[in-house]
Order: structure tokens, then C-alpha cells, then sequence
């Protein structure tokens, strides 16, 4: 087992496409860490490289103690799962998961005993003698995995390995992974777009962005207490509203000519000077009474989710969304008042786009 | 889903047929019928008179040694062929598939042999091995063997398989390209993580792989030795020296149109039909049974 340590490293592409603007992140040993980004952010690139089927523009990538730079993808122990799964499709579910031992020259009864160990943990004992065109998408997703456990590698890496499946498969390998993951104790680096994959697994979630890091934290830290408006943005579902606002003075600020009360705010900033006020849909109590800390919403249509209801409008003349239980509003209204809890106010600088918490 | 295309009557259908049926039949099955049929007859050399003769044109054949001769010549030549051109063809690919510069260049450029026509690709290597005007005949000679593809028929064959394989490479570069670029890039990067070197993974993974590709070829390329490198037999040696290039389809020519044994060389071009039909049969039946791994 290791952790893996990334110092400044750099990717750069032909034409000087700079695709990772050097990250630095320190992954403990047996912890499960998620990069989570929208396309293009350079998370799998990051991934790749650490792989080895990338090279390293700058920097410096370390599993364990050593340096891997220039280390070909075979000696750096680790075992990657891909998103379509490439499984070798001329050998059987057995000699898929027996490759890699073969080729590390794995007496024959040991790879025997750790393919079986696999399968059976895997619940794909039954498969063993079939090829992966016969085999479902969930099924290959096993195998996938049990490649990469009957290694018994110091590194998991996982490239998007759930986006191919359908919602419910998604959910139960979901929960396989990360349970497998607590069982084995490997160091895991796991990459999606997907945030609820991102926040239900990870110990460690990596914001990225623009080839670079915004934040890294505990989920929940992460999604309590964003750092940029882009990471705001992105955790949650649905997103954060983002309202355009001002500084009234010290733990105040207005919304469309109304005041609202905000405890985490950064001191000394000029009032009447822009901001912008994130107020999470799920944290916005509706059909209260105006109050000291609250705002009024026009709405514009409902949209139904079963349990909950997101009344879709306006608030200041800014696109506004406020989830609430089915029930607790009435679908027909057409004006709501919000009362705004000062906790779960959130500021950022609308130049830099950073958080305007207290220092 | 299937899509059909339903007609009323008969009279369109029929009509947009026409076209692929007449050049079928023209083109084809007369050609192949009236061979069929004069290899049944003998025919004098002016071609005045003609006889039926049964079979006899058939056993005629097969009493002579040359026949069996041409047909070893024939399974050499093919052999040499297939193995050199598929696994140069192979090599290339694998290089050309790799991100290089210059790449496309490179692809472009190792298609050209493919345009060449077969007696003109023939006349070109003689240029070169010509034994007394042959430009790189020289050096061969200055080296001390006495190369003469005119006189020794191993350097004829040499020669021959020389220039059929050459102008074979293109051919089999451009599906083997199309293969090796069908295999998805991260099967090759789990290979490379589960700990196979580059030989290793060729070994184990691509090769196996292209298994569908390779039979195919085996196939065409086979069928391109037998038939289309006439022209370069006929322009390389002629089938000499003493008849020790002649291949089964050379000595079709060679019977029919130099020697004026009609019914006999059309004996052998219905035999050489019947070859080539189990080869697109094999070809077929493996294709379409869809066992690719």
C-alpha cells in the first residue's frame, strides 16, 4: 500500500496546449480520492499520468516513495479500470483476470487461487469460462475490477469505470466499489463528472477546473463551505442560485433592494461594493412570513420530482430555484417568501470569483 | 430492422436488375460456360474443326508431369507470396499506426505500388535484376554469386516472388492499417499496465485481434498469386527457365495460346475455377459465421 504525492505537475500538448497548469495533492495511503470536474477539466489526463500512459510535462508524480516519472505504466504497481472497460475480448472472463499475473510470472496455482479469490468476491464465479461479448454491462464491469484486484496493485485507478452503465446498475456498483474499496484498503484515485458518484465516494473530492484544482476537502466540507463560485456551482443538485447583490455592512447584505442577514462574511468590505449571494435551492425555507432575513420570489412554473417539488422563478429579477416536499407549498402559487437562514448564505467576490467567508 | 422497398408489379424491379444481371451473365457466366464447354472438345491448332471428346481433355492433363510440376510451383510461389507481403504489409501498419510525424505521408506513399499494372511492375524489377543490364544485378554479381535469373530458376522465383510481393504490400498495409486502428487504444493501455511489453502485447493482444483481418487477406492474397500475377510472370520470366516459373494460371496462357490446345488449357482454367470458387466459399462461410475471437 502507498499514498501518492503530486507536486506542480504539468501537462502540456503539442501546439502548447497547457491541459494540467500544475497541481500539487497528497492522497494518504488507503484513502479513496475523486477528481471531479466537467469535461475537459484535465482530470483524466491527471489520471492517465499517473497511470503512466501519459507523459509528465512538469513536476513530479510519487507512489509511496518513489518517483514515477519515468517509470513505464507496468512497474508502478497499479491496476486501472476504464471507462469502456477494455476487457480483452479474445480471452475468457478467467484469462482477463490472469493476464497480468501470466506476465509478472505468477506460479500457475497462485494465479488460480487469487482469480477464484476475485470471482468470488466479485459474484462472477459462474462467468469464468466466457468471453465478454457474452457477458452484460454490469458483468463486464466485474471482470473489469477483478482485473485489477487479483493484482492486488498499491494504486486503484478508476477512469469514469460507471459512466456506460444504466441509472440503477450505476447506483448498485456505486456502492460495490466504495464497499470493496473499505474492504481491500487500497489507495484508490477515482475520476467522473458525476457528482453524486463524487460525493457518495469519495474521503478526499478534488474540484477541478480549467486544469487546475479549486478545492479539496471532505465532501461534506466541500459542500458546505465552497471555495469558488465554480465548485459552488457544480456540488449540489440542482445547482446554487447565484444572485447578483450588494454590501450593506457588516453581516448584511441586499438582494433586489431586500436585506438579508449573512453569518459567514469576511470583514472590512465597503458597503454599497457588488457581490454575489449563493443560496443553495434545498436551504431556502418558502412560504414563511416576510421576516428580518428573508425574499420574495416570483414564481414561474413548478417542476414535480416525487418527494420534492423546485418552484422555478424569480428573485430580483434573477433566475431563481427553491426545492421544497411535495405538499408543503401550493403548486398554484405565484409569489413566495423565502426566509433565508444567515448559515447557509454563501458570498463570493464577483471579480475573482472566490469566497468572501471570514478569514 | 429490415428496410424493403415493395413494388407493385413486376416491370420495375425487373428493369433495375437488368443492368447487374446482363453484365453477370455477359461477362461471366458465358465466359465460364463456354469454357466449361471447350474443354469438353479438341480442337485443331487453326481452330477450323472441333470434336467432342468427353473427359478426355481432363486426363490428358493430369498424365502430364509438367501439370503436377506447375502445381508445386504454384503452392511455392503462393506461399512465399502470402507470408512475405502479409507480414511486411503487417510490419508497416504496425509502424504506421503509431502517432508519428509525417504519418500520412508515409500511409500515402505505400499505397502507390498498388496502382501500378501488374506487367509494368514486372518490367521494373527486370530493369533491376537483369542479369547483364539490371542495375542492382551488378553489385549481386560483384559480390561473387552468379545471378541469373534467366538460367536458375530458384533466382527466377526469387525474382518473381520479389516483385508479386512488392506490389502486394500496399494491398495488404491499407486493411491491416484499418485493422490495428479498429482495436480500441485502451485494450493496448491495459496491456501495457498488466505488465505485457510492446512484443508481448503484439503477441497476445493485437495479433489476436486482427485474427479476422489476416484470414482475410490470407484469402485474397492467395487468389491475387493464382490469377492476377500473370502479368508479371509474363514480363519477369516468361514462365522459364525451362518451364520452372510456370504457375497453374501461366500455363493456361502458355497450352492454350502458345501451344494451340484449346480444349486442354480450357480443362485447366475450369479446374483453376473450381479453386478459386472453395477459396471465396471458405472466405465466405468464415465471414459470415462472425467468430472473430
Amino acid at each position: 500500500m502507498a499514498g501518492v504525492t503530486l507536486d506542480t505537475v504539468r501537462k502540456i500538448y503539442a501546439g502548447n496546449v497547457e491541459a494540467v497548469k500544475g497541481v500539487s495533492l497528497g492522497i494518504e495511503d488507503g484513502s479513496f480520492c475523486v477528481l471531479v470536474g466537467p469535461s475537459g477539466c484535465g482530470k483524466s489526463t491527471l489520471l492517465r499520468m499517473i497511470a503512466g500512459l501519459e507523459t509528465i510535462s512538469g513536476g513530479e508524480i510519487k507512489i509511496g516513495d518513489r518517483v514515477v516519472n519515468k517509470v513505464e505504466p507496468a512497474d508502478r504497481d497499479i491496476a486501472m479500470v476504464f471507462q469502456n472497460y477494455a476487457l480483452y475480448p479474445h480471452m475468457s472472463v478467467y484469462d482477463n483476470m490472469a493476464y497480468g499475473l501470466k506476465n509478472r510470472k505468477t506460479p500457475k496455482d497462485e494465479i488460480e487461487k487469487r482469480v477464484k479469490e476475485a470471482a468470488r468476491i466479485l459474484a462472477i464465479e459462474s462467468f469464468l469460462e466466457r468471453k465478454p461479448r457474452q457477458l452484460s454491462g454490469g458483468q463486464r464491469q466485474r471482470v473489469a475490477m477483478g482485473r485489477a484486484i487479483v493484482r492486488k496493485p498499491q494504486v486503484f485507478l478508476f477512469d469514469e469505470p460507471l459512466s456506460n452503465l444504466d441509472a440503477k446498475l450505476r447506483v448498485q456498483m456505486r456502492v460495490e466499489i466504495k464497499r470493496l474499496q473499505k474492504a481491500l484498503g487500497v489507495t484508490s484515485i477515482y475520476v467522473t463528472h458525476d457528482q453524486v458518484e463524487a460525493m457518495t465516494l469519495s474521503d478526499k473530492l478534488v474540484v477541478m477546473s480549467g486544469g487546475q484544482i479549486e478545492q479539496v476537502g471532505s465532501p461534506a466540507e466541500v459542500y458546505r463551505r465552497p471555495e469558488t463560485r465554480f465548485v459552488a456551482t457544480f456540488i449540489g443538485s440542482p445547482p446554487m442560485n447565484i444572485l447578483p447583490g450588494k454590501v450593506e455592512g457588516p453581516g448584511r447584505v441586499s438582494v433586489g433592494g431586500q436585506t438579508i442577514a449573512v453569518t459567514d462574511m469576511r470583514e472590512g468590505l465597503t458597503p454599497g461594493s457588488a457581490i454575489e449571494v449563493g443560496l443553495r435551492p434545498e436551504d431556502v425555507q418558502a412560504g414563511g412570513s416576510a421576516g428580518a432575513s428573508s425574499l420574495s420570489m416570483d414564481v414561474d412554473f413548478v417542476e414535480e420530482l416525487g418527494a420534492t417539488q423546485l418552484f422555478h422563478g424569480k428573485v430580483g429579477g434573477t433566475e431563481f430555484v427553491v426545492q421544497a416536499s411535495t405538499g408543503q407549498i401550493p403548486a398554484d402559487s405565484r409569489k413566495l417568501t423565502l426566509s433565508i437562514d444567515p448559515a447557509n448564505v454563501h458570498l463570493f467576490d464577483p471579480q475573482t470569483t472566490k469566497r468572501l467567508g471570514r478569514v | 430492422m429490415e428496410k424493403r422497398a415493395h413494388f407493385s408489379g413486376w416491370t420495375l424491379p425487373l428493369l433495375l436488375i437488368l443492368p447487374q444481371m446482363a453484365i453477370t451473365v455477359i461477362f461471366f457466366y458465358w465466359p465460364a460456360s463456354q469454357a466449361i464447354w471447350q474443354s469438353f472438345l479438341r480442337e485443331d491448332a487453326f481452330g477450323l474443326a472441333s470434336e467432342f471428346v468427353g473427359f478426355e481433355n481432363y486426363i490428358g492433363l493430369f498424365e502430364q508431369p509438367e501439370y503436377y510440376r506447375a502445381m508445386v510451383t504454384t503452392v511455392i510461389f503462393s506461399t512465399l507470396v502470402a507470408f512475405f507481403s502479409m507480414s511486411v504489409a503487417l510490419l508497416l501498419a504496425s509502424q504506421a499506426d503509431k502517432n508519428i510525424r509525417g504519418g500520412h505521408a508515409f500511409k500515402t506513399l505505400l499505397i502507390w505500388p498498388y496502382a501500378v499494372a501488374p506487367a509494368i511492375a514486372g518490367v521494373l524489377w527486370i530493369f533491376m535484376f537483369h542479369p547483364t543490364l539490371g542495375t542492382l544485378a551488378r553489385p549481386i554479381r560483384a559480390a561473387g554469386i552468379d545471378w541469373n535469373p534467366m538460367l536458375n530458376g530458384n533466382h527466377a522465383m526469387i525474382l518473381l516472388v520479389l516483385s508479386a510481393t512488392w506490389k502486394h504490400i500496399s494491398y495488404n498495409f491499407l486493411f491491416f492499417l484499418a485493422g490495428l486502428q479498429a482495436i480500441p487504444k485502451s485494450v493496448i493501455e491495459a496491456g501495457a499496465i498488466d505488465g505485457a511489453g510492446p512484443m508481448r502485447r503484439f503477441w497476445t493482444i493485437i495479433f489476436p485481434l486482427l485474427s479476422p483481418t489476416t484470414f482475410f487477406l490470407l484469402v485474397v492474397t492467395v487468389v491475387y498469386v493464382f490469377f492476377e500475377t500473370f502479368g508479371i510472370i509474363d514480363a519477369v520470366t516468361g514462365g522459364g527457365p525451362a518451364g520452372q516459373t510456370t504457375t497453374l494460371v501461366y500455363k493456361v496462357y502458355a497450352d492454350g495460346r502458345l501451344g494451340g490446345d484449346l480444349g486442354g488449357s480450357a480443362a485447366q482454367s475450369v479446374i483453376l475455377m473450381v479453386i478459386v470458387i472453395a477459396l471465396t466459399a471458405i472466405q465466405f462461410r468464415y465471414v459470415e459465421r462472425k467468430v472473430q475471437y
